[in-house]
């Protein structure tokens, strides 16, 4: 649908025709999305329209029935999402999912857990390697701390804090594995007007600093036309449009779908 | 004897004796931080793991220190296998299925241990004395002293290594949210498969303390009851509670014992630890040390 045609070299993340089914339910039926190297494309869709499902896939938490999905050219599908995330895949999740009982500090290092290389006995005895590569780890968590500005809770188990620093840290925690490319499901849900200010201010200087490629899924309208290089919509498990804020504005298919509530937040988004 | 003194020897007797309980609770308690699994196998373990000691010796002749070695690699090995063959297709299932798992294997490590190392009671000899050290009016086995030696050393590891560890830290979220911890690219099974080698070493070492006490047959699982009040005090996923846990239930035992059984004739021994399990569930369900999150349970 985009105008511009894009050699696969530039592609961060391709999904070719997946489809996926639970039981008798169809939650994502023949979607294909390409993921240009550097951008923010945003996915929205009414709930239920298979946004997480399609997240959950590209994560390999579960796997489509039909179709393939594929990283930097290479194919992905069937990959367990332990092996996804080493290959550079970090991401957020829908519901806070911070491991409450562990500090701040210690959310971020399991973040870099994929790029720590000591082996389980030198680090149960802390020797040698693995107490260079900690020390190393430690001082690239603390750059990150700074850019989100987390200087004095690094300390605080993490399930204390508020909630919308428990999404920051989240964020934090997925940009400490230093990945190529960011899943964020739904950041902003739940926030106020500045914490969402916050986190976009947050989202896009990763984008711009760091060239990191942002798939976000987000329900606040503003935001997503605001940030987003190109957006896909989802609805009922099939991607009705893609392209840039203002073609899915206009999009016929994209009003339709959310019935009124999405002009007003269309219009709103305008203003 | 005075009064006080008596006292005072339960009191020790009873420390001593729940810090080895508090060993056999430390293998249960590792398994439920990694993996949220609680293993009601874990007498069997011990039992099964003092077998193959007394089996290495009373077989092949094997020296005491190789024996143990075969029994801390045969339980490290058995970890692995167990996690591989039983627990691995049960990630992700809910809890109730790995319970009733471990009470499946628990079952049938007491069919097998018999089966393949004879059912007869067998003595594990260890090379220290069997007279007890006379300190004023204490009466103190050198068997307890050591049983807690080994508990105090382990306890210190382990918790060290859940506290600071990079690796500990990381089983913590593999305990908390597995899914979230397979996103960080945390390779879960490689954790739970640690945990139950861990669990292992632990269950052989309890093994051979136990077993040199008690006598080496499929009986000895019967101390895995005890962490259960151990554990519901002390708390299921707290290594320090582990401790003070056993230590409760040790001296809770040896105070009844030594006042209420000359009065009602006996056998309260077995049951004051669980009347005490009883009234802390009535008021901290969470136990003493443990995380305030029982709904999972």
């Amino acid at each position: 649908m985009s105008a511009r045609t894009v050699s696969t070299e530039e592609l961060e993340l391709s999904l070719r025709g997946i489809s996926k089914h639970f039981g008798g339910v169809r939650a994502v039926a023949d979607v294909s999305i390409d993921v240009r190297r550097g951008e923010i494309m945003s996915v929205i869709g009414p709930n239920g329209a298979g946004k997480t499902s399609v997240l959950n896939m590209v994560s390999g938490f579960y796997h489509p029935d039909t179709g393939t999905i594929s990283l930097k050219g290479a194919d992905i599908t069937n990959e367990k999402p332990s092996e996804i995330a080493r290959l550079g895949v970090a991401r957020t999740f829908q519901n806070i999912a911070l491991f409450k009982g562990l500090s701040v500090l210690d959310n971020l290092m399991l973040g870099r857990h994929v790029r720590m290389k000591a082996g389980v006995l030198s680090s149960i005895l802390y020797w040698g390697p693995a107490q260079r590569e900690e020390v190393e780890h430690r001082r690239w968590v603390e750059s990150l701390i700074d850019f989100l500005k987390l200087q004095d809770l690094r300390k605080q188990p993490a399930g204390a804090l508020a909630y919308g620093l428990q999404k920051r840290v989240e964020l934090g925690r997925a940009l400490a594995l230093d990945p190529s490319l960011l899943l964020l499901d739904e950041p902003m849900a739940g926030m106020n007007q500045e914490e969402k200010e916050d986190m976009a201010r947050y989202v896009l200087d990763v984008n711009e600093e760091w060239g990191t490629t942002v798939v976000l899924i987000e329900h606040d309208m503003g935001v997503v036309m605001d940030i987003s290089d190109r957006i896909a919509v989802l609805d009922r498990g099939e991607k009705i449009a893609e392209g840039n804020a203002d073609e899915v504005r206009a999009n016929p298919a994209v009003i339709q779908a959310y019935l009124g509530a999405g002009e007003q937040s269309a219009e709103a988004a305008h203003g | 004897m005075v009064e006080w003194e008596f006292l005072i020897l339960l009191l020790t007797n009873g420390v001593l004796i729940g810090l080895m309980y508090a060993l056999i609770a430390l293998g249960f308690v590792l398994i439920y931080k990694a993996t949220d699994a609680i293993n009601f196998a874990q007498g069997e373990f011990v039992m099964f793991a003092s077998l193959i000691v007394v089996f290495a010796i009373l077989a092949f002749g094997a020296p005491l220190w190789l024996a143990i070695a075969v029994g801390v690699g045969g339980m490290i090995a058995f970890g692995f296998g167990l996690e591989r063959v039983v627990l691995r297709p049960l990630i992700g299932r809910p809890v109730v299925a790995v319970i009733m798992a471990t009470i499946g294997l628990a079952a049938m490590l007491r069919g097998i241990g018999p089966m393949l190392f004879g059912s007869g009671t067998q003595s594990l000899a260890l090379p220290i004395s069997d007279a007890p050290i006379i300190w004023g009016p204490l009466f103190i086995s050198p068997i307890q002293m050591l049983g807690a030696g080994v508990s105090i050393c382990f306890l210190a590891v382990f918790g060290w290594f859940f506290l600071k560890s990079r690796k500990g830290i990381a089983m913590r979220a593999v305990a908390d949210n597995q899914q979230v911890a397979m996103a960080m690219g945390i390779n879960v099974e490689r954790y739970f498969a640690l945990a139950w080698a861990m669990a292992g070493i632990v269950s052989a070492l309890g093994g051979v303390v136990w077993g040199n006490m008690l006598g080496v047959d499929v009986q000895l699982a019967l101390v895995g009851l005890k962490v259960f009040p151990v554990v519901i005090l002390g708390g299921l996923d707290s290594i320090v509670g582990a401790i003070v846990g056993g230590i409760i239930v040790g001296v809770v035992e040896n105070v009844a014992a030594g006042y209420l059984d000359p009065i009602v004739g006996g056998g309260t021994k077995d049951f004051a630890p669980y009347v005490l399990m009883i009234l802390v569930l009535m008021f901290r369900p969470y136990g003493i040390f443990g995380k305030q999150i029982i709904e999972r349970i």
